[in-house]
Formats: C-alpha cells, sequence, structure tokens
C-alpha cells in the first residue's frame, strides 16, 4: 500500500504525467481513499495551471528604449571592428 | 533598429540571418523574447534595476555570441540560460543575500511539509482582478528561497524541461525535481490561503 509520503514524492511526476502506468494506477487508487492526497494533489494542480496561465507584462516602455539603445551601440561597433579587421583565413564559417 | 516585419519568420532563419550580420533579424528576435527574458530576470533577482541590467546583458551577450549557438537547442532555451546566470550571478554579488547557493545542499523529502490542506473553490482565480491576482503570484514567489524559486520560474513560468533546467542552473536532474516539488508545495500552500472554499476553515479533513 502506498502511504501519504510515497505519494507526496511521486506528486510532481505524477501531475506532469512522467510516470508509467502501473505507478499511475497507484497513486490514483490512493487519492480515491484519501481526501488529503486529494486536496493537495488537486490544489497543487490548479497552483501549476494559474502560473502557466500567467503572460507576461509588456516590457515597460522606457526599459525597452534603453535595451534598444545599448544593442544599437554594440551592434555597430562589432561592425566597425568587423570592418577593420582583415578577415582571418582561418576562421570557421 | 528598424521596425521589422519579420513578425511571421521562423525562429530558426531569424538566428541565420542574425549571425550573418542582419540587425534587423536580430532585432526581432529580441522583441519576441524580451518580454519573457524581463519577467524571468525580475523573478529571480527581484529587483527592478538588477532585472534591467540583466536583459541588457543577456541580449548584448547572445549578440555578441550568436556564432556559439549552434542550434541544437532553441534559441530561447539558450538565451534563458544566459539570462540565468546573469540573473545568479547579480544575487551572488548582493552580499546581504546569504541564501543563495546553488550547490547547496538539501534533503529530500522530509521536510516536504503540508501544512494547510483545504480544497480550492472552481476557478478561484476569476474572482479576482488581473492586477490583484497578478500580486497574490508575485508575493508568492517571491517568498520562496531563491534556489526554490529559479527552479519553479524556469519549469512551470517558462516551461523548459527538467533537463533543460537542470542545465541552466548547473543542478542534477533529481535536484531540480527535489526542488520543484518543495516550490509547488509551499505555493499551493501560500495561495490556498487566498482561494480555499469558503467555510472550508472549520472543515476537518485531517
Amino acid at each position: 500500500m502506498l502511504t501519504c509520503k510515497d505519494f507526496l514524492s511521486e506528486l510532481s511526476d505524477y501531475l506532469d504525467e512522467k510516470i508509467d502506468a502501473e505507478l499511475r494506477a497507484k497513486l490514483e487508487s490512493h487519492i480515491t481513499e484519501c481526501p488529503n492526497c486529494w486536496v493537495i494533489a488537486d490544489t497543487t494542480r490548479k497552483t501549476i495551471q494559474i502560473y502557466k496561465g500567467m503572460e507576461p507584462c509588456p516590457i515597460p516602455p522606457d526599459v525597452e528604449s534603453r535595451l534598444m539603445k545599448a544593442l544599437e551601440k554594440k551592434m555597430a561597433a562589432k561592425e566597425m571592428a568587423a570592418k577593420q579587421k582583415p578577415a582571418d583565413p582561418l576562421r570557421r564559417t | 533598429m528598424a521596425v521589422s516585419s519579420l513578425a511571421g519568420v521562423d525562429e530558426s532563419a531569424l538566428v541565420v540571418q542574425a549571425r550573418d550580420g542582419d540587425t534587423t533579424a536580430f532585432g526581432e528576435l529580441v522583441r519576441r523574447y524580451e518580454g519573457k527574458i524581463f519577467r524571468l530576470a525580475q523573478h529571480v533577482t527581484q529587483n527592478r534595476e538588477d532585472a534591467e541590467d540583466v536583459l541588457q546583458e543577456t541580449f548584448m551577450k547572445a549578440y555578441e555570441h550568436l556564432d556559439q549557438f549552434k542550434g541544437d537547442s532553441k534559441f530561447y532555451t539558450w538565451i534563458v540560460r544566459i539570462a540565468v546566470n546573469q540573473a545568479l550571478m547579480k544575487l551572488r554579488r548582493r552580499k546581504t543575500d546569504k541564501t543563495v547557493s546553488m550547490d547547496e545542499t538539501i534533503d529530500t523529502g522530509e521536510d516536504t511539509v503540508v501544512r494547510e490542506i483545504a480544497a480550492w473553490g472552481e476557478d478561484p482565480e476569476q474572482q479576482l482582478s488581473r492586477e490583484e491576482l497578478g500580486g497574490i503570484l508575485d508575493s508568492a514567489i517571491q517568498s520562496l528561497e531563491p534556489l526554490y524559486r529559479s527552479v519553479f520560474v524556469l519549469r512551470d513560468i517558462e516551461e523548459l524541461s527538467t533537463e533543460e533546467t537542470a542545465e541552466a542552473l548547473g543542478l542534477s536532474v533529481p535536484a531540480v525535481k527535489s526542488r520543484l516539488l518543495r516550490a509547488r508545495l509551499q505555493l499551493r500552500e501560500k495561495l490556498t490561503r487566498f482561494f480555499k472554499r469558503k467555510g472550508d476553515d472549520a472543515f476537518a479533513y485531517m
């Protein structure tokens, strides 16, 4: 018989559906008999779902504009360096 | 960088173009992932200023080392790895934060404490405004220790696989799994305070 502790240790893989059918059957039979573990499994599943459903907030415009400026500078510097340096014949392409 | 009309272009094609020096293609890659990288950086560093530094450093490094990206993983996974490294470095530099060691060993299982067991209502998140929900979710994540937080953010928010998370954080797969379980259980417990079905306080399951 599976204990609650056994169930908890398999909970993540159970919710991620990363377990074989035999273990899944054992875990499922445990939660039909153990209301505590059923609640934990159900609320943990909901926790993960809520976080997964979180869309990233749009990036603040000032943060984005500073990022783009920094990148433009970097790109210009790289281009400059490429123009000044003669092509290295040993460089793999 | 010019506003691109590359919105529908396949990621691997953009990477090839960017590697050939097409800055517009790289700009499109930045636009696709800047929001997620900024969010990830904020979650890991818990500090907006640090997160902005991490965001810039991540794309600068990606641009600089684009020729090292082999294309055997997704571009996104590659930049996430860069971002996580940058973010963890920021955390380590913050002297006051003594809890940051990704290598810290933790025993598994024994203290996976479950104190609060109460069923939630149906779609409890629908009862709250977007802002309220966002505030609750963010503060719950903030209260996790950095080593749990990083694993949870990568696995369950950024949706990396266990193996990708392990690689990004320099952890073993079993370490990722045990930290993920704890993070999930701790968050579940924190959210239960907001989402439990009304009247369930008195309902003793134990």
